[in-house]
């Protein structure tokens, strides 16, 4: 074990039923390195880092921190042990403000008002402006992890977790984050940071584990590979790349003409003469930071809500009244960002999901009387196309792995053959060989000349997938611009990240 | 006319028995647990309390009895929704049955005995009262400042952060039920041992219900519980006088106005406020995953 080790892991297992989450998992963080752990979905990362924080107990295996052996038992017994995580779904508490969320993830907190000058303190020093007394409802996703940050700096941690930091984060928010965590790592405080977006690990990172079916792959040094070599590592083979071929655009499907709409709920988003239009064969992205209304937009086009007569049109008709079934008839059909509730019924099998959003198209219950059998065979072709991995048709939607789940979504639309598809978030939490799939699923359906329109909060996706990109701010549409020759800056400047950020800076 | 102190004095009295159940509630559901048994712990309390204060011949010793009995009876919900995680609704409901059906069977040998004298009091309010009075500020206080009303806020906001976060969300659950529970208790002795100094099956005549709808229209909050629960007791106390007056109303109207005007004025007051004040967790069932 070399001296200056913060963190050494040796031999960590960890099995739940029918998985191995963890297999004999060896490695070292140095002191004061950004050091990644690299890995799809079900590679074991999450495991590994609960195990660190305290949160799983391991099977087999050992650890250490700062030479200490490291066992905890509680995440309070490894922030004593000099353990901070920043995790990937905020753990915070939306009615209660800044101060208290830090304060709860502190084991012996200040009084009240100490605490609040220690916050505004540390924020200044890290560039993290914060306000102690704001609620954490009222903030931005950028600021909700500052929030998270901070309480996990507050109890002076040797080595700090960050899962998937910047998932939630524009480009501009993702630069001062890694300022911060440079100026952290220059201190000494050593970070593990989760990810599974190659560019970033290798501008940032000193070092690289990669994890793949819960077993170490490699540990290297990410800038000395390339991006295509580090996914080859992480996924196992080397990755399809997808097909672009073959779309030539023509007449407009969908037009949206000043579509305007109040918020739907008290921390809704309203959307603000919001225009577009689609053609047949093309793929137009849309691109936003979480909560500027993406949902809202989706729900006005599946026809969830309706909106004000003239806004929506398919092929000429004026659909703004309809609802969902009316406009699905008309071949206007949509996938919504949260797989389970939303998109599927949990509860429901696979052909009861399926019948629910192609009962319509496939005429699947004429007469009101539902035709079981051509469900299921409906079922099974989406199931056997989009390679859902599942028993079978009967199969429970809750029972399905994320990305499987997602397959089945968007194979169930793709099959009605729509004139238009909307999909929000179409590979958020998907690993990468699932992804890649849906991806060119999208991109076929639009060479087979169907209109398709991709909201996403993944940049790459949107670049890889979109013949036009518009950015969704508060609400608010910007005019289309082609994405050949588009950059990830003017993306980031367009999408108004920079702006929240400033203002926050004014107010602090 | 009655004279004012007198009907302030009547009010505070008649307010208590809510009060002390729509308290403890508040805790429990500030904690994230929805516990719809309320009504059933305070029968059970109003039945213990009562059987205990007359055996010994001192009240207060049945209040204390009252208390047990209410968290006795709240554990088995506690049992069941913490640990066999079991749907909250459903298992209230059930104890609230539980509760009255019980206290029906075993309160056949207490009907018609009379209940100990409570004493005259401070002010010509006794005891129990002024306990409950004092609860409100004691509860605001500890859910604002102190570091366990954090934490128990904490776990009625989301439940799985305050896990991650390495507090215990069953461990905190249990005890605010075992609290709501002891509260309720309290509530329902003060209907037999001082109100109406004697045992009747189901004398607590929906008192539970109300004391969960207080909760919901107060917001969240010690202080909007205490105004409702004032509301109620006034008119509980007015619509009594007017029965004695002889009014030309139906006795039955004038009996239901107390809950009448406590669910329209509450209604009026939460319309107003945007949003909902519902703890985040309130009513699902924790699952510790991994």
């Amino acid at each position: 074990m070399s001296d200056n080790a913060i963190f050494r892991a040796e031999g960590l297992s960890k099995t739940y039923p029918g998985v191995k989450a963890n297999d004999d998992i060896s490695f070292t963080v140095k002191a004061g390195d950004i050091h990644a752990l690299l890995g799809e979905n079900g590679a074991g990362k999450s495991t590994l880092v609960k195990t660190i924080y305290g949160l799983v107990r391991p099977d087999e295996g050992r650890m250490w921190v700062a030479g200490q052996p490291h066992a905890p038992t509680s995440p309070s017994a490894a922030r004593a042990a000099g353990v901070g995580m920043v995790f990937q779904h905020f753990s915070l508490f939306d009615a209660m403000t800044v101060a208290e969320n830090i304060a709860l993830g502190l084991d012996n907190p200040p009084p009240r008002r100490e605490l609040s000058a220690r916050i505004a303190t540390l924020s200044e020093e890290y560039g993290l402006p914060l306000k102690p007394n704001r609620r954490i409802a009222d903030l931005s996703a950028g600021e909700r992890q500052r929030v998270e940050i901070i309480r996990a700096l507050l109890g002076n941690p040797r080595l700090l977790i960050m899962d998937e930091p910047t998932s939630v984060l524009t480009p501009q928010e993702a630069e001062i984050l890694f300022a911060t965590l440079g100026k952290l790592a220059a201190q000494g405080t050593s970070i593990l940071y989760i990810s599974h977006k190659l560019e970033e690990i290798r501008a940032h990172c000193d070092r690289a584990t990669i994890l793949r079916g819960g077993r170490v792959i490699d540990d290297l040094d990410p800038r000395a590979h390339s991006a295509r070599a580090l996914a080859a590592l992480m996924v196992g083979t080397e990755m399809r790349l997808v097909d672009r071929s073959g779309r030539k655009p023509g007449a407009t499907l969908l037009e949206v003409r000043n579509l305007s709409l109040a918020p739907q709920s008290v921390e809704g988003t309203a959307l603000k003469s919001v225009s577009l239009q689609v053609r047949a064969g093309e793929v137009l992205v849309i691109g936003g930071v979480a909560g500027n209304g993406q949902e809202e937009l989706l729900s006005a086009l599946s026809g969830e809500i309706a909106s004000p007569p003239g806004t929506v049109f398919l092929e000429g008709l004026d659909l703004s009244r309809q609802g969902p079934q009316p406009r699905r008839a008309a071949g206007l059909l949509s996938a919504p960002e949260d797989r389970l509730g939303h998109a599927a019924v949990p509860g429901f099998s696979l052909t009861d999901n399926a019948l629910l959003t192609a009962v319509v198209r496939k005429d699947l219950a004429p007469g009101g009387m539902i035709r079981h059998r051509a469900a299921r065979d409906f079922t099974r072709q989406v199931i056997a196309q989009f390679d859902v991995r599942t028993p079978g048709p009967e199969t429970a939607a809750s029972a399905l792995s994320g990305g499987n789940l997602q397959k089945f979504v968007i194979g169930r639309e793709v099959l009605q053959a729509p004139r238009v598809l909307v999909v929000n978030q179409p590979t958020w939490g998907v690993d990468a060989g699932a992804a890649a799939a849906i991806r060119q699923a999208l991109l076929n359906l639009a060479a087979a000349g169907a209109g398709v329109i991709v909201i996403s909060q993944d940049l790459d996706e949107l670049l890889e997938l979109g013949d036009r990109f518009s950015a969704l701010n508060e609400g608010r549409l910007s005019a289309p611009r082609d994405t050949e020759g588009l950059t990830l800056d003017e993306i980031g400047l367009l999408l108004g990240g920079a702006h929240g950020m400033e203002a926050a800076h004014v107010a602090a | 006319m009655i004279d004012p102190t007198t009907l302030i004095l009547m009010i505070l009295s008649a307010a208590t028995p809510i009060l002390f159940a729509a308290l403890g509630e508040l805790i429990v559901e500030r904690a994230g647990v929805l516990n719809l048994g309320v009504e059933g712990m305070m029968i059970a309390g109003a039945l213990a309390g009562f059987a205990a204060a007359h055996a010994s011949g001192s009240p207060a010793l049945g209040f204390a009895v009252a208390a047990v009995a209410g968290a006795a009876l709240s554990m088995i919900f506690g049992l069941l929704t913490q640990f066999l995680l079991t749907n909250q609704v459903a298992t209230g409901l059930a104890l609230t049955l539980f509760g009255l059906g019980l206290t029906a069977l075993f309160g056949k040998p207490y009907e018609g005995v009379k209940a100990p004298s409570m004493g005259p009091g401070i002010f010509g309010l006794n005891w129990v009262v002024w306990l409950g009075l004092l609860m409100v500020p004691l509860l605001w206080w500890f859910l604002n400042r102190t570091r366990a009303g954090l934490v128990l806020r904490g776990i009625g906001e989301n439940h799985h952060a305050a896990h991650a976060l390495g507090h215990k969300v069953r461990t905190v659950r249990l005890l605010a039920i075992a609290f709501g529970g002891a509260m309720a208790g309290i509530g329902g002795a003060y209907i037999s041992i001082a109100t109406v100094l004697q045992w009747t099956e189901g004398m607590t005549a929906g008192a539970g219900w109300i004391a969960l709808a207080l909760v919901v229209f107060a917001g969240w909050r010690a202080f909007g519980v205490l105004a409702g629960a004032w509301l109620f007791g006034g008119v509980a106390v007015l619509q009594l006088r007017l029965q004695a007056a002889g009014v030309a109303v139906p006795v039955q109207l004038l009996a239901m106005a107390p809950y009448l005007a406590t669910i329209v004025a509450l209604v009026l007051i939460s319309a107003r406020r945007r949003g909902s004040a519902a703890p985040g967790s309130l009513g699902q069932i924790f699952h510790e995953t991994s």
